[in-house]
């Protein structure tokens, strides 16, 4: 059952269908971004049917010894796919998946994976283990049979060291945090590529639910020094230049904060702030309205905490 | 709230009724809820009942929800209930002097329609609302102060400010509170239930009947017909008989455009 179902999703890979035409079968196609190295692109929209979750950029690159991943899905029928597609590009088994951080879009497809060559810092197993399973009843709800058979399983690979050589590639590993607790970018040595994971997006509105905007500032400073000639963004399409994704996730992020800010200081309740102006600069950014009405959700509160004084009376 | 319900479900047991107009969510719960809550007084769908919510539920537990009746005159009455949720009413608020408009923030425990209501002196009523998809689980997950433990310590807290705008004053009150469903383990039913505004001389600038399908922490915006530079006091109570009480001036500058 399961290799005819690799078979299966090997060919509709390799033929490059469009999901539409085999009803829940993924449509992988990798396209060329540097040598031995292919992008994944996710689709640039939430997390609905139409896409089965599928909205993450993937990266596979070649080594001598097999295929490297950097995030795997959301799901073990996209994560069978994937290993298909990435394993006849390459011609060789998937010897490696980095993880990027807890989000179920980047993660859930490990399920398809030996578990020994799915690899992620210890503070991204530390909370994949206390909170990866809590997305669970969220993604099957959204996206049902999509999902058949999927469990979180938890990487068997603890990173330990800022860089990994395989098959004679070389990968920096740079733990950073700021998207969600525990962001991991991977550098790719040989083509000076930066796969930068959900710190940056590009072209998408970033998305906030674990989101902390100083330390995420903090880590986009880090990858714009980073020795790096493109971008993979986590969501959105490649980056050829070394900055223009980078910049443009700092201005999303800087603008949400004032706003955000501004509105609670100027007595706007959460459905008024979530239906604010976007700017023109972010009018081709897709998803922005959704992203912003989630990210009013994820900061109001605490942001009225802040800004907003105590009023009681003593009882 | 509830006994008037359950008397006007009486009469309607007893015999005349007027049935409520077709509902254009078609929702399951419609015709129940509008004899509960409309009784026999006349309802109709109008749209110059502006019902605002975000396109998604982000957090099924804190979904923000405006009703702005502002282009009706005359309203008494603003309710926001949710048809599929097991608590349906969230609010009800008698305006008295402030303005028909009120946005706070509910819980949804499923996919379900949102709407505003709103009562004319002529005991009429207008609706409007959408649906919403949400998770489940909003009305029967503990809150976060319960998990933390800490809700007793928070109880009385109130922060607040109120902005002049044009016409008047725009309050913005957060109360702490678990708001309490009843339908977690071991937890009964708790909840803030009623909230007063009074202005300069005990004007009577609304009060807000909250049920506990409100989120945890409740916050409240209404617009008041204060000026810059007056007091106003807030008058609460929850169903323990804890008494929440504040002041706020209205801030002198005026607030900005929103932009």
């Amino acid at each position: 059952m399961l290799s005819r179902r690799l078979m299966l999703a090997g060919m509709l890979g390799a033929a490059a269908l469009p999901a539409a035409a085999a009803p829940l079968a993924y449509a992988i196609v990798p396209e060329p971004v540097g040598e031995g190295l292919w992008l994944v692109r996710g689709a640039d929209a939430p997390i609905e049917m139409a896409n089965g979750g599928a909205i993450a950029n993937i990266t596979i690159a070649a080594t001598d010894t097999g295929a490297v991943l950097v995030d795997c899905g959301p799901s073990l029928r996209y994560g069978e796919a994937l290993m298909a597609v990435a394993e006849k590009l390459v011609g060789k088994p998937v010897v490696r998946v980095y993880l990027t951080h807890l989000h179920p879009d980047h993660v859930y497809g490990a399920a398809a994976f030996d578990p020994a060559v799915v690899a992620a810092t210890p503070q991204l197993v530390d909370i994949l283990k206390r909170d990866g399973a809590g997305f669970s009843d969220g993604m099957y709800r959204l996206l049902g049979d999509w999902m058949r058979g999927t469990e979180l399983r938890i990487p068997g690979t603890v990173l330990a060291s800022d860089h990994e050589t395989i098959g004679g590639r070389d990968f920096g590993l740079i733990a950073l945090s700021g998207h969600s607790a525990a962001d991991l970018a991977v550098l790719d040595r040989r083509t000076e590529t930066l796969i930068a994971g959900d710190l940056v997006f590009h072209d998408r509105a970033p998305s906030t639910p674990h989101a902390d905007l100083p330390a995420w500032r903090t880590s986009l400073d880090r990858l714009k020094a980073l020795p790096h000639r493109a971008t993979v963004p986590g969501h959105g399409p490649f980056d050829p230049t070394p900055a223009v994704a980078i910049d443009q996730t700092r201005d999303w992020i800087d603008w949400l904060d004032k706003t955000l800010r501004d509105a609670v200081a100027e007595g706007l309740d959460m459905a008024e702030a979530g239906n604010l102006p976007i700017p023109p600069r972010f009018a081709h950014v897709a998803a922005a309205r959704y992203e912003l009405e989630r990210s009013v959700s994820h900061f109001y509160p605490g942001l009225e905490a802040d800004l907003l004084p105590r009023i009681d009376t003593a009882r | 709230m509830r006994r008037i319900a359950c008397l006007i479900g009486l009469l309607l047991a007893s015999g005349a009724t007027a049935a409520p107009p077709a509902d254009p969510l078609g929702s399951p719960n419609w015709e129940g809820l509008a004899k509960t809550f409309f009784g026999d007084d006349p309802v109709r769908f109008d749209d110059r009942v502006h019902v605002v919510f975000p396109a998604i539920a982000e957090d099924q537990h804190e979904f923000p929800v405006e009703v702005d009746a502002r282009a009706v005159p005359g309203v008494k009455r603003v309710l926001i209930f949710a048809d599929l949720n097991p608590i349906p009413l969230a609010v009800d608020f008698a305006p008295g002097r402030s303005q028909p408009f009120i946005a706070t923030r509910i819980k949804l425990d499923q996919r379900t329609p949102v709407r505003g209501a709103v009562q004319l002196a002529d005991g009429r009523w207008l609706v409007s609302g959408g649906w919403i998809d949400a998770a489940g689980g909003g009305c029967s997950a503990p809150p976060v102060s319960r998990v933390k433990g800490d809700w007793a310590q928070h109880l009385g807290e109130v922060r607040g400010r109120a902005w002049a705008e044009t016409g008047g004053a725009r309050v913005r009150l957060a109360f702490r509170h678990p708001m309490d469903t009843g339908f977690v383990a071991n937890i009964p039913t708790y909840n803030l239930e009623t909230v007063t505004l009074r202005g300069p001389g005990g004007a009577d600038y609304g009060t807000v009947s909250l049920e506990a399908s409100v989120g945890e922490d409740p916050a409240l915006t209404l617009i008041t017909p204060a000026k810059a530079g007056e007091a106003l006091t807030m008058a609460g109570r929850d169903t323990n008989g804890i008494e929440y009480g504040a002041k706020l001036t209205v801030a002198a500058q005026a607030r900005l455009a929103a932009n």
